[in-house]
Order: C-alpha cells, then structure tokens, then sequence
C-alpha cells in the first residue's frame, strides 16, 4: 500500500512537472521575444526550483544534477548578473528540452542522451562564469548609457530587486511574519520556518501575541500569532525568502533590510538598468534594436518581399497575446479530475440528450396540448439539457496550447537538422476544443510544421537571394469559426512550386500529362497518396509520411484540410475541425429499410439522379454526370451488403461526397430523413471494427443507426471497379 | 438460490434453453437479462451477428447463441430473452428462447463434453452438467464473438 501512495505521488510529480516545463518553455520565449518582465525570469527560475524541488525527493539524482546547474544560471540572470542575449536564451531552451528529457526518462525509467546532458549543462555553467561579463557590444553599450547618466530623483523599491552578490559582511533584517489559518491547515509549522531563519544567522525572535484573543473567543484553527525577528545574516534577501517559499500565500511577511548598506551592495548594472527605464520608460525596456529580436517586428519593413499577404503578424497581436497570457495567469484555480470520470460524465449527458428528444414526440403522441403544463415543462428540460451538454463540453474543452507547446521545441529541431534559421509564432492559443481532438492533432500539426520548414522555407542563402530576410517565419494559429475551430500553418517560404508538383504527378502516374489543372487543383495534388516531391528523401519529412497521411488523419477527426499558395510568398495550410469528437453533424439517411448516418463534413451536395446522366461503365459499375464531370455513383446498400442488386438510382438521392485525395463520387441512397447532430458511440468497445462503418449512434426512438466511413466506402468500392476512373477526372470536379 | 449459504465452494449458474436443449453460463458473467428488441443489421458481420442494440447508451452487439452453436437461427419474438454477458472486457447480448433455471453446483459434478458433439458445439461448450436428470451444458463464452481482425483504417 505505502508503495501505492508513493507511486500515486510520483505520479502528481511527474503530471506537474509537464506543467512547470510548460511554463519553463513558455517564459524562456517570452524573455526570447524581448519581455525583460522581473515576474517572467522569476517564473521560469521558480519552474526549475520546483522540479528540482521535487525530484530532490524522489531521489532522481540526474535530473536533480542538471536543474540545480540550470537553476544556478538562472538565478544569475535573475539577479541581472547575466543578460538574458539571445544566446543564453537560446542555450536556455535547449537546457528546457534537455530538462524535459531527464523528466521523461525518469518518470519511464528511461535513457537519455548523457553526453549531450553533460555538454548543456557544461554551456549552461560556462555561462553562469561569465557571470557579469556580458558581452563586448552590451558592455559598450552600457557604457554609452553611463556618459549620458543625469541624476534624478527616484523611488527605489528594494524589496523587490533580488539582492546582489553576498558580501561576507553581515546585514540586518527586520523580518514580520504573521501566519494566515490556511498556514496552519496546509499542515504547515510557524516553529520550522523560524528555526530555519534562525540557521541563517544570528536571529533574536519575539512573539507578538496582542491578537491573541480571551480563551472563550478563541478559534481553535484560526491564527493570532506574529513573529518579528531581527536577524543577522550574510545571506540575502532572496534566501530569507526562500524560506517562506511554501508558505507565501499563507502569510503575511514583510521583510526590512538595512536600507542603507544594502544599496551599496545593489548590483552596479542593475541600478543602471532601474535608471535608464526610469529615465526612458519606454526605450529602455523595448529597445528595439537590442532587446527586441528583429524577427518579432513586422514583416513589413524587413525588405522587398511582401509577404504581408500571407504571413500578417502585427505588433498589436504580439500584444494581444501577451496580453492573453497576462490574463490567464496563475489565479486561475483548477482541479485535477480522472478523465475516465469525466468520460462518463459526457457519456451521460449524451444518453440525456437522447432521452430528452425521445420524449417529445411521445408526449405529442399522448395527445397533450400544446401548453399545457408537461409541455411547459419538457421544454425547460430541454433548455436544462442543453445547458448540462454545454458546460460538459465546456469542462472537456481545453485550450490547443497543450499541442503548441510542443512545436517550439520541434522547430528548433528541425531548423537544426535542415540548418535553417526559423523563427515560430503562434497566435490563439488559448482557443479550446475538445480534448479528445486535441491529442489527435499533435501528429498531423508535428508533421506539417516539419513539412513547412524542410519544403516550405528556403534555404538561407535562397533567401537573401530573394530578398528575405535570412530567418524563415513559420505561424501557427488557431481560431474558432462558425462552430469549428480552424488551425493555420503558415510559412513565408517560396510557396508551392507548380511546374515541379505538376510534373512530379504526371510522373508518378497520378495525373495525365494532359490534364488541365487549375492551380489550386495542382496546389491540392500534394494530398494524393503516393505525392512527394522531395529530390532526395531527407530525414525530417521523407519518410514515406506524405501530405495524404495528413489529410487521411485530419478527415478521420471529421476536418478538412487545404492549401493556399503565392510563388515566392510562401503557403498557408488551413485545417477546419470539429469542436468535440463526441457529436457528429450528420445526415441521416435510409438505406434498404435501415437508417445510416452520413457525416455532413463529408457531402458537397445531393442532387436527384436523372435518368439521362447515369451511365453504366462496365463490370456493373456506373457513372454520374454532374455538371458534364463522370463521377463513380455507389450503391451504398449494395456496398454494404444489403442488398444484392444495385438500387435504380432514379428512385434514390445522390450525396456527392468528398473523401481521401480529394476525389469525388457520388453516393447513392434510398431517401434522406434529415439532418442532425449525433452522439458518437463506439463499435469497437463492444464488438469490433466494421468495414465501411465508422461508429455508431442512437437516434431518437431509441435504436442505432450506423454512422458511415464515406473513405472506406469509396475505396471498397474503387477496389471493386474493374475500370479505373483517372483521379484527375474527379478532382476537376 | 437458497443453496449458497450451505455450499460455499458452489458457483451459481444460469440454465437456458435453446430449442429443446439447456445451456449454462457462470452467473458471474451474467450483467442482466432483458427482453428482446429488434437489432440494427450490422453489414459484412458472420450470420450469428444479428446486429446491434442500445443497452442504455451502450451499442451492445447480439449473438443469436442458436445460430453460433449451429442451430438453425433464431427468430426471435417478443418472448425471446437476451442475456447481457461480460466477455473480458466486452459487454455481449446472447439471444436465448428463455431462462429456465438458477442452480447452485460444484465444479465436479461438471463432467467432460461428450464425444458425440458437433464440432461447433465442441468449441463453446466446456463441459456438461447432469442435473435432476436434465443434462445441461455450460457455455464457455470466450470464443462467442468473432475474432477481432483489425481493418487498416
């Protein structure tokens, strides 16, 4: 059992420390961006505290190892004796991801990259030597500061400046400490804390006890008792506070140095620092041409090529976003519950919501008026149903920012491996969808950030050949759009080159080389299976993954994906999906007396077949003419097996669906009932996978209908055709 | 039922009938028992596959038990019975004629499946039980469902 606990524990660990290297990651990139905020370096040094913190416990000696050495660097900068350039930034994100590393392999008993870990944390100390010593221009540019240095009168605040360098001389603090109840409640001890000041120097400590109420009053877990204690120490500031790290939000503590031997004691370049924001609030902070890397600023300005079409960042949404992170900051509570418990819970509410739609009618069957008090009341059900659903779906949704996290790391890779340079930015991250889509949007996302930087960017020189700048821009957004939330790659690369993909496909056989093409159509040929148009297969997207795997996985999460290109511009992937996997918009359809429903992502439009456009093509196959383009008609009762002979297409209703490789064909069906949203349930938890049938899903009388996977229909049925239908023949459609 | 007290080493058994012969399962395995409803047909599923129904939200898949163990198929009425069963971790509908009995045995009254059974009844059935001169044979329900074969998606 004890063992249990302990693993249960280990396990919080390890869940938080994801959430500390996500803050780790997300600050090192905020100060990579130019936010030199005091509060950003502290959070990321607290991230790196706390994982060592923890991992200190569960004596993982590596990773304690590494995060003290990371630790160390970081409280230089915290303290201004190292300046955060952008290559100590750079070598701090790397020591995030080999941090990341060292939490994972811990917490799966697995291996990491020694040699690598050592060289990190061997750059990361070599920077903490070089401790003040910042960089020759910095120094010069300091410099330039001092002669123009005019005293003027400003209000100092000491508390907040993390103290300098200890001098072995000994100063005096005034420390006040008064415990709140939660203190006490959190199973935390006054007498600890003061014994660990007390280990600091020479403390004299007085208890002020003049809250303390008459014994009637008393509340046994309220607290009345404050401490005051002078002590006398060569330890700084930040380490008395350190002390009361757990207990900050639980007390009120105030600390008084010995104002004026501490001054002294101010690190030289950080006053200067404090001086040159008072004197020039706005350049000192956001000095563009030092602090605030090129890359942020508008693309604009950076040259002859426009690519404001295409890549539209303004400093106003860098703003925004920061803005957005500023307002989710860390007040929010949240609580940790087991998603099998929340599964449950969506589960159930859908079992509501069909329950609640099969009872209308039934009560419209019983013959009740209209107004009558059970109608009145079914319709507030309705409503309370409805708002149950929402905030389920509220409670599952979570922002895509889980999933961006990750590509920041993946773009230094990649950028690494192809010997670009590229910078990322993401915008609408905290857009939320449903978490069921969000883990299945991590691979599709992977790849195609991948596939923008090793195709998309152009390789340095090309760029400043181009008139680019050197740094290729890749941006990741997200956004919600009329109930669906659409996610954007974009990059400021050469674009799609036409006369090559076009070639390419004639090539390998997936168009005729005389097909006419718009260019879109020669744009989307990169999502036919069996497309790649890399000359030689490198090892970031060459590995037999192709733009179809994409668009194959984006379509099985119900989105559609698509491609925008400008020749020397660079191209945009947009992908639409879903809010949530667990409701479907679909068309409910009969089918040889039984009801199917067809996902609505999947139609284009229904039309009702004409005896004069149908044509037979051989082996019992037929065609369709729509709008003059022959496009396969399947008979979806038959493709089933529901029915031996082919319907007569005359009496049916026709979807044109789109599926995989943008092909399209048309399928037949007896009639359609209507259009509605579905609850999906799974096949396989009880039976197994059925060809041609996605899921399944209970409709309003009671019983389940069939939900069908349009793709596997289709290429059965091509499979089946004796006659092979040219895909250019579809895709002008 | 009112043996359990007496015979702890006992185990609780389902009896029911298919045609005019009994089967068993372990009641353990047994969710509940309903009457039965009109299944949606599932494409391109064996024919013992009648198709699948909602247990309360959950699409429940239901084997005509008749037509797996290699009678003719059932045709199921109002009066048929589907005995909810856990099968690992799958909840599976067994479509019966009725439910005739609960009975309390021990593992050693159960007695070897007979040479004389068809092959198919050979593969469910574990053993059979001699009970009140009635004999009954429990059905090992592991391999009821067809094999999971995974289809690329």
């Amino acid at each position: 059992m004890a063992m249990d606990a302990m693993a249960v524990i280990k396990q919080t660990f390890f869940q938080e420390c994801e959430e500390q290297l996500a803050e780790l990651e997300m600050g090192l990139l905020a100060i990579e961006n130019g936010d030199h905020d005091q509060e950003i370096v502290n959070a990321v040094f607290r991230a790196v505290h706390s994982i060592k913190g923890g991992a200190g416990a569960f004596s993982l000696d590596d990773l304690v190892h590494f995060a003290h050495i990371f630790e160390n660097t970081l409280d230089l900068m915290r303290s201004n004796r190292l300046q955060p350039t952008p290559e100590v930034v750079k070598t701090m994100l790397r020591a995030a991801d080999v941090l990341a590393d060292l939490v994972r392999a811990a917490r799966d008993d697995g291996d990491f990259d020694d040699a690598r870990t050592e060289a990190l944390a061997q750059e990361l100390a070599a920077l903490g030597n070089g401790g003040v010593a910042v960089s020759a221009a910095q120094e010069k540019e300091e410099e330039v500061d001092l002669s123009q240095f005019r005293p003027r009168p400003i209000a100092f605040n000491f508390d907040e400046e993390p103290a300098a360098p200890a001098e072995p001389e000994k100063k005096t603090f005034s420390i006040r400490f008064k415990p709140k109840p939660d203190l006490y409640a959190k199973a935390n001890e006054a007498a600890l804390l003061l014994r660990e000041i007390e280990r600091l120097g020479v403390a004299t400590i007085t208890c002020d006890t003049s809250e303390l109420p008459l014994l009637s009053e008393l509340d046994p877990e309220g607290a009345y008792l404050a401490w005051t204690v002078e002590l006398k120490t060569d330890a700084d500031e930040a380490t008395i506070r350190e002390v009361f790290e757990f207990v900050e939000w639980d007390c009120d503590l105030e600390i008084k140095g010995d104002a004026a031997s501490e001054a002294e004691e101010l690190d030289v370049l950080a006053l200067i620092r404090k001086v040159r924001e008072a004197v020039e609030p706005e350049a000192a902070s956001v000095s563009p041409e030092e602090s605030v890397p090129a890359k942020a600023r508008e693309p604009e300005d950076r040259g002859p090529v426009k690519s404001a079409d295409i890549l539209k960042i303004d400093q106003s949404k860098i703003d925004q976003s920061k803005a957005d992170h500023a307002a989710s900051g860390p007040q929010q509570t949240t609580s940790r519950v087991d998603r099998d418990r929340l599964d449950r819970l969506s589960e159930l509410v859908g079992e509501l919501v069909i329950n609640q739609a099969m009872l209308a009618p039934r009560v419209t069957e019983a013959g009740l008026a209209r107004g009558s008090d059970v109608t009145v009341g079914l319709d507030e059900l309705e409503q309370l149903t409805r708002g149950i659903q929402d905030s389920v779906m509220a409670i599952r949704a979570q922002p895509v920012k889980s999933v961006f996290q990750r590509m920041p790391r993946l773009v230094r890779e990649v950028a690494a491996m192809t010997g670009k340079s590229v910078r990322l930015f993401t915008e609408g991250e905290n857009t939320e969808v449903d978490k069921t889509v969000i883990e299945r949007l991590a691979d599709p996302l992977t790849h195609m950030i991948r596939n923008a930087i090793d195709h998309g960017l152009e390789k340095p020189e090309k760029r400043l050949a181009a008139g680019k700048p050197e740094e290729g821009l890749v941006r990741l957004s997200a956004a919600h759009r009329s109930g669906r939330i659409v996610i954007e790659v974009a990059d400021d690369g050469a674009g799609i080159d036409r006369t090559r993909v076009r070639a390419s496909a004639v090539n390998k056989g997936l168009i005729s080389a005389d097909a006419q093409l718009s260019d879109d159509e020669i744009d989307n040929l990169i999502f036919l299976p069996g497309f790649s148009t890399a000359e030689k297969v490198s090892d970031i997207s060459g590995r037999g993954v192709g733009m179809d795997v994409v668009k194959r996985s984006i379509q099985a999460l119900g989105g559609r994906i698509s491609i925008t290109s400008k020749p020397g511009q660079g191209s945009v992937f947009t992908l639409s999906l879903p809010l949530t996997l667990a409701v479907l918009d679909g068309m409910v359809v009969t089918v040889a007396g039984q009801t199917l429903v067809v996902p609505l992502t999947a139609i284009v439009e229904t039309l009702q077949p004409k005896g004069a456009d149908v044509h037979g093509f051989g082996g019992g196959a037929r065609v369709i003419a729509i709008r003059n383009m022959f496009t396969p008609l399947i008979d979806v009762g038959r493709e089933l097996g529901y029915r031996n002979e082919a319907a007569d297409p005359l009496t049916g209703v026709a979807l044109l669906v789109e599926s995989e490789g943008s092909m399209r064909s048309a399928l037949l069906v007896d009639a359609i009932q209507g259009q509605r949203q579905v609850v999906i349930k799974s096949l396989e938890a009880n039976y197994r996978h059925v060809h041609g049938i996605a899921a399944a899903t209970i409709l309003g009388d009671g019983r389940v209908a069939l939900i069908l996977d349009v793709d596997a229909v289709v290429a059965n049925s091509r499979a089946d055709m004796t006659a092979y239908l040219e895909p250019n023949l579809a895709l002008a459609g | 039922m009112t043996e359990i007290t007496r015979n702890v080493s006992g185990r609780e058994i389902i009896a029911f009938r298919i045609g005019a012969q009994e089967f068993c399962v372990d009641i353990m395995s047994v969710r509940e028992i309903r009457g039965w409803t009109p299944a949606t047909a599932l494409p391109q599923s064996p024919g013992f596959v009648r198709g699948v129904i909602n247990l309360r939200g959950a699409v429940l898949p239901i084997v005509d038990l008749a037509a797996r163990l290699g009678f003719p198929p059932a045709e199921p009425t109002a009066r048929h019975v589907i005995i909810v069963a856990q099968i690992g971790t799958q909840v599976v509908g067994l479509l019966v004629d009725a439910v005739s009995d609960i009975l309390t045995v021990t593992d050693d009254i159960v007695q070897p499946t007979p040479d004389v059974a068809s092959e198919m009844a050979k593969t469910f059935v574990r053993g059979v039980l001699a009970v009140e001169g009635r004999m009954i044979s429990l059905i090992a329900l592991d391999n009821l469902l067809p094999a999971q074969e995974r289809e690329a998606a």
